[in-house]
Formats: structure tokens, C-alpha cells, sequence
């Protein structure tokens, strides 16, 4: 019965199975840490800047290796099956089962692997592998522009410092939103501030790392990520003061020297890491611009509206006046504020 | 039934031990015995239990009762009467309280799954719902500094109740940081805690946040 026959079908599965470990070993001793799929960042060079780095590819790589495992596998299997055929007719129909059943559980494994693999938080566990000593030094550094830019510049492939500054842009422009009473139509204050904030990290991003493949640069996605993450200190730095302090002189003061020097180290960074004026120039021209802007943009689209204007006039005509009021530099304020004061004691 | 014959127990190997299983809060066994008690019993039993949580969280002490036993009921009813609190605080009469309650709602949620997977991915050792608890928790105080601070603004809304306010926010801010910190610290090597304590003080920030800049209409 079914009974007798699993039996030494299991045994000869086993057999099997041992049979082809040694072709399989040697996959199994390339997975550091058994199932896990922690992999060792520290072995890997990190200024080659070359697509080894990227997870991405390592795992698609193991895959492949997978794969012509069990090609191999099945290739050698269906010579067995052959040679045996024209031996004992009676074994075929035992060995065919053996192979389905040794099949079935080469797919279940891969596919429970793949699953592990890729629902696995542990994808993400080497980029979050930080010290605070390490993310207090890498703040610091992002605003000092390094001077070799001839030798590619070492980057940090870390998640955790970017994702929290992101994350603190987005309370900063919370702040910002609600002390000037921005009015959000479609839509939330929160959804706009966390749309915004994660939408110029990972967009500007993957359109200056598609700018960096065309350009022939060295660099990574998790890298470049990194850099742009760590730039956004500058940002935070700048809104946390001028959100607070409306003086539009001082907003300019800080946008060239604290925007810049963030944008100067990314732009030194990515120079280092280029070879050719053209794409040097095409590279970091994008990024500075965008860098740059996106700053003037949070600061114009969601700045309180200087006090003066609001104080003396009310009424339906006050909306011309705001638009007009948020361009003005501090010293014409003055101009305004009285001129206005006239025109409402007039009517 | 000819198959049955086959699955039998062989007679060598005795069959011997006991089915009860140690007390426990989610044991089967409970489950049967706590089927036909009355409803009142079970909502009193369970109602216990999150009084219980709520006492541990506003007086910190360093017990594992909030990590044991965790449930999310605590965290729901918190939610949603804050969410509710903060409703009717749109300057535009076009926007109604039906984006804030949902914004309200997303941002705790939102914020605690990612807490959760910032620390989980620093390497701590508490589990994905644990931590929920935790932090679902710890918003109490900020729940209590939104229902004074309605009460404040019922009386009326100049620098001095400003002033008030931000006392009382500030004040349960930081009790919630620290009983938050205090349960989930621990689950951490020691010398990340820093990384795992400024996301927490993020979250409980933009909440702290909202429920200053509430003003009613």
C-alpha cells in the first residue's frame, strides 16, 4: 500500500539528497549565516563605488546560483532517471517519484526562502547598523565640503540619519504650515509635509542616480540616498531658524551659506566620484539647482506672513497685500507698513 | 474504517502526563471555561486589564506587565478620543473634521509602525506588537493635556491660557517620553538607546504639536 511505498522513498530521497549536497555545499557555505540573510557589509570595499555593493544585485546573483544549481540538479537527475530506464523497469516508476518528490521539495525551499528573503526586515538591517557617536559625526561632516576631488570620496550606505531627517523636515514644516495658517484645499497638512519631504528625498534621488548611471558616475542608489539624506541637515538647520525669525535678509543669509555648504559637500562628493567635465558639469549643476530651489520653496510656500501687514490692515482687501508682503526684503517692510497705515486711515 | 488501522499509538510507548495547561492569560483552557461566564464578566476582566496598563504607564516603573501582556484595545480607545478632541479645529469651514480625524488616526499608527521598525531593525529585541502597545499607551498623558487643555480654552483663549497650555503640553510631553523610554529602552543595546529614544521624542512631538496649536472654531 502507500504506506509500504514511502518508506524507502523517503530513504532513497535521503539518499538523493546526499547524494547532491556536495553540488548544493558549496552554495550553502556562500550564505553567511545560514538562513539568515544578514550580509556582512564590513567585507566589501567601499569606495569602488561598484554595483557589488547593492544588495539588490547580490541576492538577484544568489538567485542565479540557484538556479543553475537546480538546472544542474535536474539535468543530472533525468540522466539518472535515463540510465535506470534502460536498466530495472520495475525502479521508474519508484525513482520518478523520488525526483517529483525531490523537485517539490527543492521548489518549497526556494520559494520559502525567497519569501524570508525578501519579507524579511533583515534586508534592511546593514543600513540601519549605526553608532550615535557615527551619525553626530556625519551631521557635522554633511555641511563641511570636502577639498580632494580627485580621489572618489568615501560614502556612508546608511538609511538611518536620512530617514530621520526626513522625518524631522517634516515636523519642522508642520511647524512652519500651521504657525502661517496654510490652508491645505485637497488634502491634509500632515499628507502634504510627509508628500513633500519624501517625495524631493526619493525622487531627487532616483533622478540624479539615473543622471549619475548616464554620466558614468560612481555611485549607488543606497549611496546616493545617503548623500541627498544627510544634505537635508542643511534644510532643517535653515527652516528651524527662519520659521521662527521672519526676517527675509536672514532667510537669504542662510540659504547661500548653510544651503550651500550642504550643497557644496554633495557637489564635491559626486565631482570626486565623476571623470569628465561634461558629466561633472551636467551632474552637479542638476543637484545644486534642485538643492537650492527646493530650499527657496519651502521657505516661500509656507512662511508666515511678516506681522506688520496683518496688524494694520483687516478686512476683505487683505489677501493682494499678503501676496506682495512675503516677497519684500525686511528694509522696504517699513516703507509699506506706514504707506499702508495711510491708505487705511484715509478710507 | 480499513486506513484507521494503520494510525494506532504502539502499545510499548505509555501515554501519560497531564493536559492542563500553566495559567497563563491566552490559554486554551481559559477559553473554555471563560465561555459561558456572563458578558459582564469578560468586559470587566478585560477593562481590568487595560486600567491596569493605564496605572503602569502613568506611574513608570520599570515592570514588564505592559510588554507581557500586550493588547491594543488601550491604544485604540486613546486614538480615537483624541482624534475626536482634536475634531472642529479647521480655520476653513470647507474642510470639515473628516480629513483631521483620519490624519489623527494615520499619523499615531503610522508613527508607531515606524518606531517600531526603526528599533527593530537597530537591533532590539521586543516584538512588533509589544512595542505598539507600549507606545499606543504612553500617549495617555498627551490624551489627558488635550482634554485640559479644551476645558482652558473653554474658559478663553489669550496669552495667559496659551501659556497654560504650553505648560501642561510640555509637562505630559515629556512623562510620555519617559514612560514610552522606559519600557522600550531596555530592549535595546545600550549604547543605542540615543537612536532608538529621538524617534519616539519625534512622534510624541508632532502630537504634543497638534494639540497645542488647537484652536477651536
Amino acid at each position: 500500500g502507500p504506506g509500504a511505498m514511502s518508506a524507502p522513498g523517503a530513504a532513497a530521497a535521503g539518499g538523493g539528497r546526499s547524494g547532491t549536497a556536495a553540488d548544493w555545499g558549496g552554495f550553502e557555505d556562500n550564505m553567511q549565516g545560514g538562513g539568515s540573510a544578514v550580509i556582512d557589509m564590513e567585507n566589501m570595499d567601499d569606495t569602488s563605488g561598484s554595483s557589488f555593493e547593492d544588495m539588490g544585485e547580490m541576492h538577484q546573483r544568489m538567485k542565479e546560483e540557484e538556479e543553475e544549481e537546480e538546472a544542474e540538479a535536474e539535468a543530472g537527475a533525468a540522466e539518472e532517471e535515463d540510465g535506470e530506464f534502460l536498466g530495472m523497469k520495475g525502479l521508474r516508476g519508484q525513482l520518478g517519484r523520488q525526483v517529483a518528490d525531490q523537485m517539490w521539495q527543492v521548489g518549497k525551499r526556494q520559494a520559502s526562502r525567497a519569501f524570508s528573503l525578501y519579507a524579511n526586515i533583515d534586508i534592511l538591517r546593514p543600513y540601519f547598523d549605526v553608532e550615535p557617536v557615527q551619525v553626530r559625526a556625519r551631521l557635522l561632516e554633511s555641511m563641511i565640503p570636502v577639498k580632494m576631488i580627485n580621489f572618489p570620496q568615501k560614502i556612508a550606505g546608511e538609511l538611518y540619519g536620512p530617514l530621520m531627517l526626513v522625518f524631522t523636515l517634516v515636523a519642522i514644516l508642520l511647524h512652519g504650515m500651521k504657525t502661517s495658517d496654510t490652508i491645505i484645499r485637497e488634502g491634509t497638512l500632515m499628507g502634504t509635509a510627509i508628500g513633500t519631504c519624501f517625495g524631493y528625498w526619493l525622487g531627487v534621488s532616483s533622478f540624479i542616480y539615473f543622471l549619475a548611471y548616464l554620466c558614468n558616475a560612481q555611485i549607488t542608489m543606497v549611496q546616493m540616498l545617503s548623500l541627498l539624506g544627510y544634505g537635508l541637515f542643511g534644510h532643517c538647520i535653515t527652516l528651524f531658524v527662519t520659521y521662527n525669525i521672519h526676517f527675509h535678509s536672514l532667510f537669504y543669509i542662510f540659504w547661500l551659506v548653510v544651503g550651500g555648504l550642504s550643497t557644496l559637500r554633495m557637489v564635491a562628493v559626486l565631482v570626486s566620484r565623476t571623470v569628465g567635465h561634461t558629466q561633472r558639469l551636467i551632474l552637479c549643476g542638476t543637484l545644486a539647482a534642485l538643492h537650492m530651489l527646493f530650499l527657496l520653496y519651502l521657505h516661500f510656500a509656507y512662511h508666515k506672513v511678516v506681522e506688520g501687514i496683518l496688524d494694520t490692515l483687516e478686512g476683505p482687501n487683505m489677501p493682494p497685500f499678503q501676496r506682495v508682503a512675503r516677497d519684500i526684503p525686511v528694509v522696504s517692510n517699513a516703507v509699506l507698513n506706514t504707506t499702508a497705515k495711510a491708505i487705511a486711515l484715509t478710507l | 474504517f480499513p486506513g484507521l488501522a494503520d494510525v494506532s499509538i504502539s502499545e510499548d510507548i505509555p501515554v501519560e502526563g497531564e493536559i492542563t495547561v500553566p495559567v497563563g492569560s491566552r490559554s486554551p483552557d481559559e477559553d473554555y471555561s471563560t465561555l459561558d461566564e456572563p458578558v459582564k464578566d469578560t468586559i470587566m476582566r478585560d477593562l481590568k486589564a487595560v486600567g491596569k496598563k493605564f496605572i503602569h504607564v502613568m506611574y513608570p516603573k520599570k515592570s514588564s506587565t505592559l510588554l507581557r501582556d500586550w493588547d491594543l484595545w488601550g491604544p485604540l480607545v486613546l486614538c480615537v478620543s483624541l482624534a475626536l478632541m482634536l475634531q472642529g479645529g479647521s480655520a476653513d469651514s470647507k474642510d470639515d473634521g473628516g480629513p483631521q480625524f483620519a490624519e489623527v488616526f494615520v499619523i499615531i499608527w503610522f508613527g508607531a509602525v515606524v518606531i517600531t521598525l526603526n528599533s527593530k531593525l537597530l537591533g532590539g529585541t521586543i516584538s512588533f506588537f509589544q512595542s505598539l502597545c507600549v507606545l499606543g499607551y504612553c500617549i495617555l498623558p498627551l490624551t489627558m493635556a488635550m482634554l485640559v487643555c479644551r476645558l482652558v480654552l473653554l474658559a478663553g483663549s489669550g496669552t495667559v491660557s496659551f501659556i497654560i497650555r504650553l505648560i501642561i503640553v510640555v509637562a505630559m510631553f515629556g512623562w510620555s517620553t519617559l514612560a514610552s523610554t522606559a519600557f522600550l529602552a531596555d530592549s535595546q543595546p545600550p549604547n543605542r538607546k540615543a537612536l532608538v529614544v529621538y524617534p519616539i521624542f519625534l512622534f510624541y512631538f508632532v502630537i504634543s504639536w497638534m494639540i497645542l496649536t488647537f484652536t477651536p472654531q
